[in-house]
């Protein structure tokens, strides 16, 4: 019994890795050139920045929040890189280091909106997007090009894994991020406060766990880490515009949803946005390898995929608690 | 009884005072700053002036704040708006569209589709948005932002998908006599508010609607405990918020003569929320004032207006809405905790911090 009720709780964790290999056979089989480790790797490299945003948010909606700001913040970041580089004179790391501060500073404004406040996460993060995009067009209303050799050199070096197979910097910066968040996720007192303020925050208080600066130092985290996206987002892009990275939020909800996180809070893998965002990458792969279907079935398909997601979740947390005799305290959720 | 009146009467003065003030004082500065901003003038007998415009801008905003309310007031929220609004105006649109034909060697544009069917259509459309979203919110118990962020996520696709990626011109002039035709000298589409404010006003005050959404707004499980149906309650206030959704894409549609998938009603739903909290209501659900959203909205727009004709650019109105939202929301969270205090409801305050 006690191994059945683990399972269950990868379940959601094993169908998407199922879905995606289901996928990507289904793409091999229909289409000539789909199957290759260039495919595969392709994936990472064009939503690296994607990746990095979904890990921050999987970590956000364990805790029982959301962030919506991440996509606004990456266009802000990549602004504030491109602008402070190219009419500033700032050194590259210098300017990387500004954006940092000021992201973290945001998620930290955002945080403590959310947990002295008592704003809802959702309102908090949505004022944050606005105010982000806002200041991108106060910054600067045109496109802004990127032309310092660092971030050239990033942009354009490529590692060779093998022959036909070649990754990014950004891939290598994603993976070193992903390694931190599973660290930090479940291996530090900060990751099980995380789960535990997920799970019920009234009861990790009452445990004694610092549930206030959790929370406030998760969203610093998320606005550190859209940040870091944003930066990454520059490699790939190499230029900013405040009109970047539109609606990246809900691809990075979605992700995480499709990658087993409960919306509710207190269940999930960070390595499941990795896969979330995957499918998604795989998706738009292949209605691309499809040519004659419209770019727009992307978005049609990634909501269908989080509907299904969310409403299968619900349909095991309702089950869930069937099974149990029903409690007053349960029941006032 | 009388007592009960009474105090209900000192919560809506009160409920109302805010945002009436923030329209003033925004008016005050438009009088003082902007030339010209209270000129009205009559020409062709329809009177034109900033603040006719202003009204008149302001209603599919109007529209989407009643919608807004409602949810919001049973204790949900509908993101989706924006969306729901780009697929109501791309079918008004395309099957309208307008297609150049000649009657005695006249030139005159007719309709692909009668309009008053295009128009159903669109409504239809937008009602089912709103019944899936309350399938998903009131039906499967999905939190309310997840539920709808499905249909914001999807709806543009939808919305791009019906005009095949382009922007669809509405070339047929009866058409465009519901976002800017005048009647009796005022803009068409105050009419249209008027009479559906009039409409949801009757439901929420005159049919025991109003009663159980306040009651399911503010606490959920005794609803349910009393009795009340509180699923088919919140279903009815997703589906209102869907139509006055395809109401409010339909005037912009024909205000603008045509219907882009891509930017029609972008970040609307902010500007919805934020009407919706500018009119004195509560984010947590519960007691609510349509009057008051009403007012918000007209704020909002006053405020939109203004940055613009003060030239400072618009991206910048998304920071300075942004920041109302929060001062609005730390003012009513500090008031909130002191009105609950002196009403000895210090447990209740607790109770509800511990489960935010």
């Amino acid at each position: 019994m006690k191994s059945l009720q683990i399972n269950s709780k990868f379940i959601p964790l094993l169908i998407t890795i199922a879905l995606f290999g289901g996928l990507f056979v289904a793409g091999s089989v229909s289409y000539r050139g789909f199957f290759s480790m260039q495919v595969v790797l392709n994936l990472l490299v064009d939503n690296s920045f994607l990746i990095i945003v979904a890990l921050s948010q999987a970590l956000i909606i364990i805790m029982g929040g959301i962030d919506l700001s991440c996509g606004a913040l990456i266009a802000l970041s990549s602004m504030v890189v491109a602008y402070s580089m190219s009419h500033l004179n700032f050194h590259p790391a210098l300017a990387i280091l500004a954006v940092l501060g000021v992201c973290s500073l945001f998620g930290f404004i955002q945080g403590w909106l959310i947990t002295y406040q008592k704003f809802q996460p959702f309102i908090s993060t949505l004022c944050g997007m606005f105010i982000a995009r806002g200041m991108c067009f106060m910054i600067n209303q045109d496109t802004v090009p990127i032309t310092d050799p660092f971030f050239m050199t990033m942009a354009t070096t490529r590692i060779k894994l093998m022959p036909g197979a070649v990754i990014s910097t950004s891939v290598l910066v994603a993976l070193a991020i992903l390694a931190i968040y599973i660290y930090i996720a479940h291996f530090t007192r900060f990751g099980r406060a995380v789960y535990a303020i997920g799970g019920n925050e009234q009861s990790a208080r009452l445990m004694g766990l610092p549930v206030d600066r959790t929370k406030v130092m998760a969203y610093t985290l998320s606005g550190f880490t859209s940040g870091l996206a944003g930066i990454v987002f520059c490699f790939y892009m190499l230029s900013a515009y405040g009109l970047n990275a539109m609606a990246l939020e809900m691809d990075a909800i979605a992700a995480a949803v499709i990658g087993g996180t409960l919306m509710t809070g207190g269940v999930g893998y960070v390595i499941g946005a990795v896969f979330g965002v995957m499918i998604e990458g795989i998706m738009q792969t292949l209605i691309t390898f499809q040519g004659d279907l419209n770019s727009w079935w992307t978005r049609i398909a990634i909501a269908f995929l989080l509907c299904v997601f969310i409403v299968v979740q619900r349909i095991l947390v309702l089950k869930r608690e069937s099974r149990k005799v029903m409690r007053p305290v349960e029941f006032l959720d | 009884m009388d007592a009960r009146k009474k105090l209900d009467k000192r919560l809506i003065d009160r409920q109302l005072f805010w945002p009436l003030f923030a329209l003033v004082v925004l008016l005050t500065f438009d009088f003082f700053y902007i030339k010209g901003f209270f000129h009205i003038e009559i020409i062709d007998g329809h009177l034109y002036g900033s603040l006719i415009d202003i009204v008149n801008r302001a209603t599919p905003l109007m529209f989407m704040a009643i919608g807004m309310t409602l949810v919001i007031a049973s204790g949900g929220i509908d993101i989706s708006v924006g969306s729901v609004l780009a697929i109501s105006g791309a079918i008004t649109a395309i099957m309208i569209g307008g297609d150049m034909v000649f009657v005695d060697g006249v030139p005159k544009y007719a309709a692909h589709n009668p309009m008053s069917v295009a128009i159903l259509v669109a409504l239809i459309a937008s009602v089912v948005s709103g019944l899936w979203n309350g399938l998903l919110i009131a039906k499967l118990g999905v939190n309310a932002m997840v539920g709808t962020l499905i249909l914001l996520v999807a709806g543009r696709g939808i919305a791009q998908l019906i005009v095949n990626g382009n922007v669809i011109t509405v070339y047929y002039e009866p058409f465009f006599y519901i976002g800017s035709g005048f009647f009796l000298g005022l803009p068409f589409s105050i009419y249209l508010v008027a009479a559906f404010l009039a409409l949801v006003m009757w439901l929420v005050k005159k049919t025991a609607f109003g009663l159980f959404l306040e009651s399911i707004g503010s606490n959920r499980v005794s609803s349910r405990f009393t009795g009340l149906d509180v699923q088919t309650v919140t279903w009815a206030c997703y589906a209102i918020s869907g139509l006055c959704a395809g109401i409010a894409g339909i005037i912009i549609a024909s205000e603008v003569k045509s219907a882009d998938a891509n930017s029609a009603g972008l970040f609307i739903e902010l500007d919805a929320i934020l009407s919706v909290v500018l009119g004195g209501n509560s984010m947590a659900g519960g007691r609510f004032s349509i009057i008051g959203s009403v007012i918000g909205a007209l704020v909002v727009q006053t405020l939109t207006t203004t940055i613009y004709a003060i030239g400072v650019p618009p991206e910048v109105t998304m920071v300075v809405k942004a920041l109302v939202v929060i001062v609005i929301y730390l003012v009513q969270s500090q008031m909130g905790k002191t009105s609950l205090k002196a009403a000895g409801g210090a447990t209740a305050l607790k109770a509800k911090e511990a489960k935010a």
